[in-house]
Order: structure tokens, then C-alpha cells, then sequence
């Protein structure tokens, strides 16, 4: 990498050799029955967008999925060695995983390796024990159960809005309203987040993908 | 006793011809001529009895556990050897704490009994080790599930039970708890029903070693917590099952 930078500089700038990161604003919502996990769609290296059309939503099991943030390939590689883990404990359990075990999975990753790793996963799904379940797995390692919860860089400027628009007992409808617009604002104002909006919707009948191509996001006053 | 398996019993890792694993069998008999242990799934909770035979009247009677706590939603009691029963309850400990470390729920029954029984049957493959010579009677009560009962025997078989005796009043304590309706007994009526299986019919006529009885339970009325059960409650369903005895003697010696 420094080889080339150092050589070429003139032919390969160095915004694109840096590593891919997903700047990213991701979410999830619980409501009676099940989860609506959604993303934007912009992985940069540097400033360059090396996939504007990416799909940060990863499945774990059929039931339980993870919103990724963070390094892109420190995402991948955790949730790959989750799924695995996963895979074997459903086999000696005989039955389908807790939201919970799926998470605490991530955590034990997380923790142990926090010096070497940089990523924000939120892990949701449905589980018939406990129902729709939302758990954000932070980049220290801490594992903390949340009704809604938000992740990435361009989270930070929501805070306030979802604060202000969450309510106990939204429906699913209402759920992916929720999502959809505190995501778009996040993406109008991060400069890492952006692209299109990538929504899944976890209930115990199966799982719903939805999509809003970018110029179909919702506008607000400057638009 | 000797010459049962002449020749193809000396060693854990060798199969006699017809099949058989003699050292695994002759565990079984350590078992078998334990103090009686019994235990009883009801439709809240699960409880186990052992009939603890005291050695020494100088011995203080809370010493010489059969019945040890795994997790705060399991527990379990020793049939046979009860130092070998330890080193089980050490490693069903270490099971079940290190599956909640990890996958943040306790252990659920079917998975602590099958890793029980599979640590037990790994000392029966190799000879430089010998096998435990004990059953555990394994009683889980999770937060979201239904109350369960498991034996892990000396071999690494492991089942699952409504109700079961081990030691040496097992025939006649199996047939004393068939007879209970499982499914309408709560914990508090099996602990004198266990007890009285214990007195009256697990014990053999005429003994006069002195022993205790050692119970332990998980159920809703201890909030699903694994526990001895109260002093209080074991003594008065002991003076319970001493006095069915005596009414069954009296009524025998007036057939004489």
C-alpha cells in the first residue's frame, strides 16, 4: 500500500487506497411483533464512494439480522465468525436462537478484540421468547438493550429528532416512517452517509426487504 | 461377582465379545449400592430426595453433600461415589457458567445434560482413566421453559424423566412413583411423598443405620431458584413418612 502511494502517487491518489469504511447512518426499531432494521448505502475509502449502493443489513439467521458501522471489513469478518458460531450453537440447542444469544455473540467478539477492531453493529430481530428485540453492540464492546437505537456516524445528527418522534407501542407502519425519515436527515447532513435507503422488516410471519431509491427520499425544508 | 467378565473387564477401552463393556457395567454397581435417591418433575418445579446414610454419629449431619446447587435455575443430586458426584458438579458449574458468559441466557436443560453426559462418557474411552463411578439426578427450572428432570448414568447415556429412583431402594421406589399423577402434584405435596418413598419403601426392614434425609428443589415457590429445601419443611415431611412406617408396622403385626 505505502509502496504504491510512494511510487504513483501521481496515478493512484492516496484517498483511494485508504480503508473502506462504512461512514454510515444505520437504525432499528422494535414494535410489538417484530423489528424494522434500516441503512444507507455509501461505503467511502477516504473520500472516494467505493459503493454507493451497498447493503449494510446482514443476516445472521433467518430471524436476526445486524446493521453494520464502522470498518467494513471488520463488520464482515465479525458477523461471518457470528453466523458460524451461531450456526453450531443452533445445532446443539435444537431449536431456533434468542435475539439475545446473537448479541451476546457479537459482544464476546467485540470485547475481546476492541484494540483491533473499529465497528458499530446494531443486532435485531425476532425471537418467540421475548419477541422483536433491538440490542446496539457499541465500538468498546458494551452490549445495551434499546427500544429504538441509532448507529454510525450520521446518527449523531439525529439524536435529537428521534428523541423527539419515538413512541412506545408504534405500529410497523409507523415503525418504517420512523426509520425512512430520521435516516434521510441523516443523510443530507453526513457527508460519509448517503445513496439509497435499505429498510428490513424481521416479524415472526418471515422477513420484508424495502427500498427508497435516493431520489425518492423524503424532503424536508431546504429541498 | 468375580469371574463375570473374566478377561475383558480389566480395562475401560476393551469390548467383551458379546458387546459389552464390563468396567462401564461394574459403575453401575457402585451406583446401585448407593443410599436410595429419588426425584419427582411436578407442574411447577422439580425435587430430589437422597437418603443420606451417616457414617459416625460424631459426624455433623450437614456435611457429606449429595445435593449441590449448578446455577441459580439448576441443581442436582449424586447416586454411587460422592467424590467422584464432585468433580460432575464442578464441571456442570463450569458448564453452565461459562454458556451464560458467553451466550447471555442460562443454560437450557437439554444442552447442561447432554454436555454432563458427554464429559462422563469421554472417561469411558480411554484406559489411563477410570470411569465415574456415579449417577446424577440433573433438575433444571429455566425462566422460559417447563421444569425437567435428567439421569446421566456411569456409560454417558443420559434421559429424561418424569420421575426416577437410583440406589439401592430403586425397584421399590420406582413403583412407588409411578403411581403419582405427575402433572397435578406440586413440589410441596412431592416432598412428602418423597419422603415417605424413601422411609417407607426404599429402606430396607430392619435397618438401623442411622441416616438423613437431604432435599433440594427448583420451583415457584422459590421463585424458580435452585435451594435446599427449608430445614422446616423436610423435617416435618420426615416425621410425616416415620409415622406412615410405623402405622404400616403396626398394621402388619396385627395381620400376625
Amino acid at each position: 500500500m505505502e509502496l504504491l502511494q510512494s511510487t504513483n502517487h501521481a496515478v493512484i491518489p492516496d484517498w483511494m487506497s485508504a480503508e473502506h469504511s462504512m461512514g454510515t447512518s444505520i437504525m432499528a426499531v422494535s414494535f410489538d411483533g417484530g423489528v424494522v432494521m434500516g441503512a444507507d448505502s455509501r461505503t467511502t475509502t477516504g473520500s472516494y464512494i467505493a459503493n454507493r449502493v451497498s447493503d449494510k443489513i446482514t443476516p445472521i439467521t433467518s430471524q436476526i439480522y445486524c446493521c453494520r458501522s464502522g470498518s467494513a471489513a471488520d463488520t464482515q469478518a465479525i458477523s461471518d465468525y457470528v453466523r458460524y458460531y451461531t450456526d453450531q450453537h443452533t445445532i446443539e440447542l435444537n431449536q431456533e436462537p434468542r435475539v439475545k444469544t446473537v448479541a451476546s455473540l457479537f459482544r464476546e467478539l467485540c470485547y475481546a478484540n476492541k484494540a483491533n477492531l473499529m465497528a458499530g453493529i446494531i443486532c435485531a430481530g425476532y425471537d418467540d421468547i421475548e419477541g422483536g428485540q433491538v440490542y446496539n453492540i457499541t465500538l468498546g464492546g458494551s452490549l445495551v438493550k434499546q427500544p429504538f437505537s441509532i448507529g454510525g456516524s450520521g446518527s449523531t445528527y439525529i439524536y435529537g429528532y428521534c428523541d423527539s418522534k419515538f413512541r412506545e407501542g408504534m405500529s410497523r407502519d409507523e415503525c418504517m416512517e420512523f426509520v425512512t425519515n430520521s435516516l434521510a436527515l441523516a443523510m443530507s447532513r453526513d457527508g460519509s452517509s448517503g445513496g439509497v435507503i435499505r429498510l428490513v422488516v424481521i416479524e415472526k410471519s418471515g422477513v420484508t426487504r424495502h427500498f427508497v431509491p435516493g431520489n425518492k427520499l423524503p424532503t424536508f425544508w431546504d429541498q | 461377582m468375580s469371574g463375570i467378565g473374566t478377561g475383558y473387564d480389566l480395562s475401560t477401552n476393551t469390548f467383551s465379545p458379546d458387546g459389552r463393556v464390563f468396567q462401564i457395567e461394574y459403575c453401575s454397581k457402585a451406583v446401585e449400592n448407593s443410599g436410595s435417591a429419588v426425584g419427582v418433575r411436578c407442574k411447577d418445579g422439580i425435587v430430589l430426595a437422597v437418603e443420606k446414610i451417616i457414617l459416625s454419629r460424631m459426624m455433623i449431619d450437614s456435611s457429606l453433600r449429595r445435593c449441590h446447587i449448578v446455577d441459580t435455575h439448576a441443581c442436582l443430586a449424586v447416586a454411587g461415589l460422592s467424590a467422584d458426584g464432585r468433580v460432575l458438579v464442578d464441571r456442570a458449574r463450569e458448564e453452565a457458567s461459562q454458556y451464560k458468559s458467553i451466550y447471555g441466557s442460562p443454560i437450557p436443560g437439554h444442552v447442561l445434560a447432554e454436555r454432563i453426559a458427554n464429559f462422563v462418557h469421554m472417561y469411558s474411552l480411554y484406559w489411563f482413566v477410570r470411569p465415574f463411578g456415579c449417577s446424577i439426578m440433573l433438575s433444571v427450572y429455566g425462566e422460559k421453559e417447563n421444569p425437567q428432570l435428567y439421569v446421566i448414568e456411569p456409560s454417558g447415556v443420559v434421559y429424561r424423566y418424569n420421575a426416577c429412583a437410583l440406589g439401592k431402594g430403586r425397584q421399590a421406589g420406582r413403583t412407588e412413583l409411578e403411581k403419582l399423577e405427575f402433572d397435578k402434584l406440586t413440589c410441596r405435596e412431592a416432598v412428602k411423598e418423597l419422603a415417605k418413598v424413601i422411609v417407607v419403601n426404599c429402606r430396607e426392614e430392619g435397618k438401623d443405620k442411622q441416616y438423613d434425609l437431604e432435599m433440594i428443589w427448583v420451583c415457584d415457590e422459590s421463585n424458580k431458584k435452585a435451594q435446599m429445601v427449608p430445614k422446616s419443611i423436610v423435617t416435618e415431611a420426615h416425621e410425616y413418612a416415620k409415622r406412615v412406617a410405623e402405622s404400616d408396622d403396626e398394621m402388619d403385626d396385627d395381620d400376625e
